[in-house]
């Protein structure tokens, strides 16, 4: 709230009477009128609309006996887990690398920034043709060196890790930019007072460093997971759900319980299983995020 | 310490560049060539951009109505997102008003929650009005989930103008919306050009609600019809990713362009807060 009274806000006139705070009221509702009619219009009632129709205990008693079900919950928490917290764990050590004030890093870090500029459906379509069994350009170079070649999107092990991989390939470069700016925004003295102290690569990093980007660091682990828990267009694209069902998430099972089974009440159970974890996040967010 | 960084570069860089270079390989390679994988392609040709832009297959039959979908939902969504955020940042950052905190915890949660929680919900909705098949319901979703964003950037540099704009305003005897439109709004142009091109490209690479709220090959969009070629075993990958490499390039362009504004934003106060 600190922001409230920062340079450039007006702060409502002290010797304001009741009726000129009344009509700055009626005023600050008129401006935002249009948003907050759109967020009550589109999320606020689709919600309340989503738990009426997913408030029957017979649509949850019928997903869970479903073993697609059980098997989806398992995915998308790997998927969320394993797949966000190595792309974050990456990109904090290659903001590092990125941050190096040599001419030739800059070029690297353009380039590097491709994936997240390309929608993510041409890579998709790329990286499924790249895997694909008999055609693909992995297996090619697998069989060139001698090796078997995989099925890559045929088993679920590697199926479920070929959507992870493009998750990382895709979002790695949006969270390093991140990273890059928040080490850019602490001071160069640390580092200076540190380097009197002897302080090496490694100390920077582990005295310096990290404990000033931890904050920055959870706040996108948790956003990046509430992020990647409602995923859609990556799963289904690349795998949808084959092979038989067994690679799921959460938001591509809802789709096939709504649209291809015709159980609508299902489908909205499926996201109503993931909301208590999801509202948990968002509340930690609200709370440690400044806006 | 070099040697290791130059290493790790050309790592990076082949992990970077090679699924984009794989599509436009794919998209430059004939038919025949097809099933013969390779790092590079001896008979290159433009034929399936050819025939992409002349719509001479019949998986690309409707290619310039769809990409016209496509872009007329990204300019709609650019032009409200636009408005309404420009008016929204000017409460926002320039009134201390009752209800601020409400609206502020409002976008915060409309951005955070994930779109396709809603999607369902959502279709359900429009379908009660019978808006299924119009472009007006797939605008409003890509509104709805830009805007939250949107408002952020703006309010945020809103908020470093200096407090003279009302003073100002307040001496030519303007009232608020005169303020509005002739001190703030010409102001704010930089960033509503950042958002409205934010705005635009969530608009043009959304896939989920496109996918629902849309359906016939004359009123789907490009992404929509792109996904549609993976029904078919015997889809035509070359042309395919002739159409993927078509519809990259503007993303590419305006993201390039407009870098700086379009990272950072929520994590922004985070990065400057602590």
């Amino acid at each position: 709230m600190a922001r409230l009274t920062r340079a450039g806000v007006l702060p409502a006139p002290a010797r304001a009477g009741r009726s000129v705070f009344r009509s700055r009221t009626l005023q600050g509702f008129l401006f935002t009128a249009p948003l907050l009619g759109i967020f009550a219009a589109f999320v606020i009632y689709p919600i309340l609309l989503g738990l009426y129709y997913a408030s029957d205990p017979d649509s949850y008693r019928a997903i869970f006996s479903d073993p697609v079900f059980r098997a989806t919950l398992a995915n998308t928490l790997w998927y969320v887990v394993v797949a966000v917290n190595v792309k974050l764990f990456l990109a904090l050590l290659l903001s590092g690398m990125l941050d190096y004030p040599y001419p030739w890093i800059r070029l690297l870090s353009a380039l590097f920034l491709i994936p997240w500029a390309v929608p993510a459906l041409p890579g998709i379509l790329s990286f499924r043709w790249m895997l694909n069994s008999q055609w693909g350009i992995f297996n090619h170079l697998l069989t060139k060196f001698g090796l078997a070649s995989v099925p890559w999107l045929a088993q679920p092990d590697t199926a479920l890790g070929a959507i992870m991989v493009f998750h990382i390939w895709k979002y790695l470069p949006f969270w390093t930019i991140i990273f890059v700016a928040g080490r850019r925004a602490i001071p160069g003295e640390l580092y200076e007072a540190a380097a009197i102290d002897g302080a090496g690569v490694v100390k920077n990093f582990l005295y310096v460093t990290f404990p000033l980007l931890r904050n920055l660091y959870l706040i996108c682990t948790l956003l990046s997971m509430v992020f990647t828990l409602g995923d859609f267009t990556v799963p289904w694209l690349m795998t949808g759900g084959a092979p038989g069902d067994s690679t799921h998430v959460l938001a591509t099972l809802a789709y096939r319980y709504t649209f291809h089974m015709g159980r609508l009440e299902w489908g909205l159970a499926t996201f109503t299983v993931a909301l208590p974890v999801t509202l948990l996040f968002i509340f930690l967010l609200m709370r440690w995020v400044k806006i | 310490m070099r040697f290791f960084l130059s290493l790790l570069a050309i790592v990076i860089l082949v992990w970077t560049l090679f699924p984009v270079y794989h599509m436009i390989l794919l998209s430059l390679t004939p038919t025949n060539d097809l099933f013969q994988p390779g790092l590079y392609i001896s008979h290159p040709t433009l034929r399936n951009y050819v025939y992409t832009m002349g719509q001479d297959n019949p998986f690309v039959r409707y290619f310039w109505t769809q990409l016209s979908t496509s872009l007329i939902v990204s300019v709609w969504t650019m032009l409200v997102v636009a408005a309404v955020a420009a008016l929204g940042s000017f409460a926002m950052a320039r009134m201390k008003f009752r209800f601020r905190r409400y609206v502020s915890g409002l976008t915060l949660f409309t951005y955070v929650i994930p779109s396709s929680f809603l999607s369902i919900p959502f279709f359900k909705m429009m379908a009660d009005y019978d808006l299924i098949d119009t472009k007006l319901a797939l605008v409003l979703a890509m509104v709805t989930f830009a805007s939250p964003y949107a408002l952020w950037v703006l309010s945020d540099y809103a908020r470093s103008l200096p407090p003279e704009i009302e003073e100002a305003g307040a001496i030519d005897g303007a009232g608020t919306l005169a303020t509005f439109f002739h001190l703030y709004l010409p102001l704010i142009v930089p960033p509503l050009i950042a958002i409205g091109t934010y705005a635009f490209l969530y608009a043009w690479n959304e896939y989920l609600y496109a996918l629902l709220l849309l359906t016939g090959e004359h009123n789907i969009p490009l992404p929509v019809a792109m996904s549609n070629f993976l029904t078919t075993d015997n889809a035509p990958w070359n042309l395919l990713m002739a159409v993927s490499t078509v519809y990259s390039i503007p993303p590419v362009i305006l993201y390039y362009t407009f870098k700086r504004y379009l990272v950072g934003g929520l994590v922004s106060g985070a990065v400057s807060g602590t």
